[in-house]
């Protein structure tokens, strides 16, 4: 049985930290509801209540309901495909190939650039005529075409930067678990005559459960938390067809410099994040027997 | 004879995967390495060329922005392990009223971090006055939830009778702490080290948001700043300061490979 925590110690073991960790975390998002519920001080005026003005501004939204479709898509294209990436490197690595070292290098170096570098190395892949993606194209005698110019692919050649960055990170935790799976397990089912493609899966498949779970949660909330790449390659553009809420919320509060609804925005942001955390536990709690 | 040639047709899928999942950076370090005319134009017989990091480094303060970065990386991976280790042990070694709920109340940093409350926590930094400096910056990161949750995870496999035995011997909390629960956490700490410098050497929104002068700039936000204003979009400068930036940590990572690939798994799978 433990002790009980004395009073001094208790100070300075908690207090200090969970003071630090409120103050910006819980203390920032319970001041954006009250927040969203104010209008912007000027010069003239102080703030003063609107009550769920901020609100109805933010159902008449045109361009958030765009943004909010575009974080939609976003999500739900970055996420599976670097799962699916993701598995098809761990088991290209874990197949002790010739070459693994620089194999795994390859996958894994886009993980460690900043998202700042990654926007720039791909902002210059993408450059129309002169980057690479036009260079290939034109070996195909297809006509350059400019990505990030386009409102029909501008969102897509976001897509492309996350999953590229993102993949190799995830490809550590299926290297992990792919030598956690015991090799008895497949060599039984090996002996049943089952071939690789059915070993992989009915036996390993199942086995990586818990990561993919692990994985896709963190993926979910990166895929709304990172936009460095939208500030650097398009800044939401053409027309918002790249932009994403954190990056909206950016551009509201610190390019028209409305705090009001900036605030406003940001308790939807958590309102979604909390939603899908929901989400996620439950999802957690029906699969835990795998764990 | 069909195991052998599934191994060679895996084989080329992986060196085909590899090559294409490179290919983005090789272009980048290319580029960085000629002239500007070759930026357009590949040839193989190109010279390679260090003028282009000469300028880039000439052109904008990298060598503040660098300092800047590891002074920011330094004082966050500083707070973080201490103020992460007196939790962790608190909540481990004693019990108290509402442990169960203000675990739980941490925990909500996992999932709102201080990136997405960016606007109240702009207001309260402008409000403590503390806005374009790099304690500012580091400010919202002090505390971490995952490290928190990481050493909580880590110091629940310390082995009572060792905790006992130290007690018996007359050692206090600070001298069991430091003495039991810090040496036998000895890789985690690692693990998380690297993770921290990796993410703070990385983050961009937050400082671009939190500082206005060159002086306290990190260097993701000089590299942005050079990209679009200073380097006049030269292809070649750009991904010459892009490749300067990130050196560090790529040097890191090729020398210290295995053990990163290691304990990025073992921060990961707990």
């Amino acid at each position: 049985m433990n002790k009980r925590l004395p009073l001094g110690l208790a100070c300075i073991m908690l207090v200090a930290p969970c003071a630090l960790l409120v103050a910006f975390t819980h203390y920032p998002a319970l001041r954006a509801i009250l927040n969203s519920f104010w209008n912007n001080a000027s010069s003239r005026r102080p703030s003063r209540f609107v009550g769920l003005e901020n609100y109805q501004a933010l159902l008449a939204d045109d361009r958030l309901a765009q943004v909010l479709v575009n974080s939609t898509l976003y999500a739900l294209g970055t996420v599976p495909l670097a799962i699916v990436l993701a598995i098809c490197m761990a088991l290209l690595v874990n197949a002790k190939l010739p070459g693994t070292a620089l194999m795994r290098l390859s996958f894994f170096m886009p993980t460690m650039l900043p998202m700042i570098a990654v926007a720039n190395i791909w902002l210059f892949f993408y450059a129309p005529g002169i980057g690479l993606a036009s260079k290939i194209l034109g070996i195909f005698g297809v006509a350059p075409i400019n990505f990030l110019g386009r409102t029909d692919t501008s969102l897509a050649s976001m897509m492309a930067v996350a999953v590229w960055k993102e993949a190799g990170l995830f490809m550590i935790f299926y290297l992990a678990a792919l030598q956690a799976v015991p090799a008895n397990l497949k060599d039984a089912a090996r002996l049943e005559g089952a071939g690789p493609v059915r070993v992989f899966f009915d036996v390993v498949l199942p086995l990586l459960r818990p990561t993919t779970i692990f994985v896709a949660v963190n993926a979910l909330i990166n895929a709304f938390r990172l936009v460095d790449h939208v500030i650097v390659m398009t800044e939401g553009g053409p027309n918002n067809s790249s932009a994403l809420l954190l990056y909206y919320i950016y551009t509201v509060t610190f390019g028209q410099r409305d705090f009001a609804y900036g605030a406003t925005l940001t308790v939807l942001m958590v309102a979604i994040l909390g939603v899908l955390a929901i989400f996620q536990f439950w999802i957690l709690n029906r699969r835990a027997h795998y764990q | 004879m069909s195991r052998s040639l599934n191994r060679i047709l895996f084989a080329t899928l992986a060196a085909v995967l590899a090559a294409i999942w490179g290919l983005p950076f090789m272009y980048s370090v290319w580029t960085a390495f000629h002239a500007e005319q070759y930026s357009a134009n590949f040839q193989l017989d190109a010279p390679l060329t260090l003028a282009n990091f000469v300028r880039a480094w000439q052109a904008a303060p990298f060598s503040v922005y660098f300092i800047n970065t590891v002074i920011l990386i330094t004082t966050v991976l500083i707070a973080n392990l201490i103020l992460c280790t007196l939790v962790a042990y608190a909540f481990v070694r004693y019990r108290f009223r509402w442990a169960g709920f203000l675990f739980a109340l941490i925990m909500v940093q996992l999932l709102i971090s201080p990136e997405i409350l960016i606007v109240e926590n702009y207001l309260t930094l402008a409000t403590i006055g503390l806005t374009d400096t790099i304690i500012g910056i580091a400010l919202p990161y002090l505390t971490s939830a995952f490290g928190i949750f990481l050493l909580r995870q880590t110091f629940m496999t310390v082995p009572r009778s060792l905790d006992e035995a130290a007690q018996i011997e007359g050692a206090g909390a600070w001298r069991v702490l430091w003495d039991i629960y810090v040496p036998l956490a000895r890789p985690v700490y690692l693990a998380y080290a690297l993770v921290s410098i990796s993410f703070h050497w990385n983050n961009f929104l937050w400082p671009l948001i939190v500082t206005n002068s060159p002086e306290v700039r990190p260097v993701t936000v000089g590299l942005s700043v050079f990209a679009t204003v200073d380097s006049g979009v030269e292809w070649s400068l750009v991904n010459a300061a892009t490749l300067m930036t990130t050196a560090p940590l790529i040097i890191a990572f090729i020398f210290f490979q295995r053990q990163f690939v290691a304990n990025f798994m073992r921060a990961g799978i707990k």
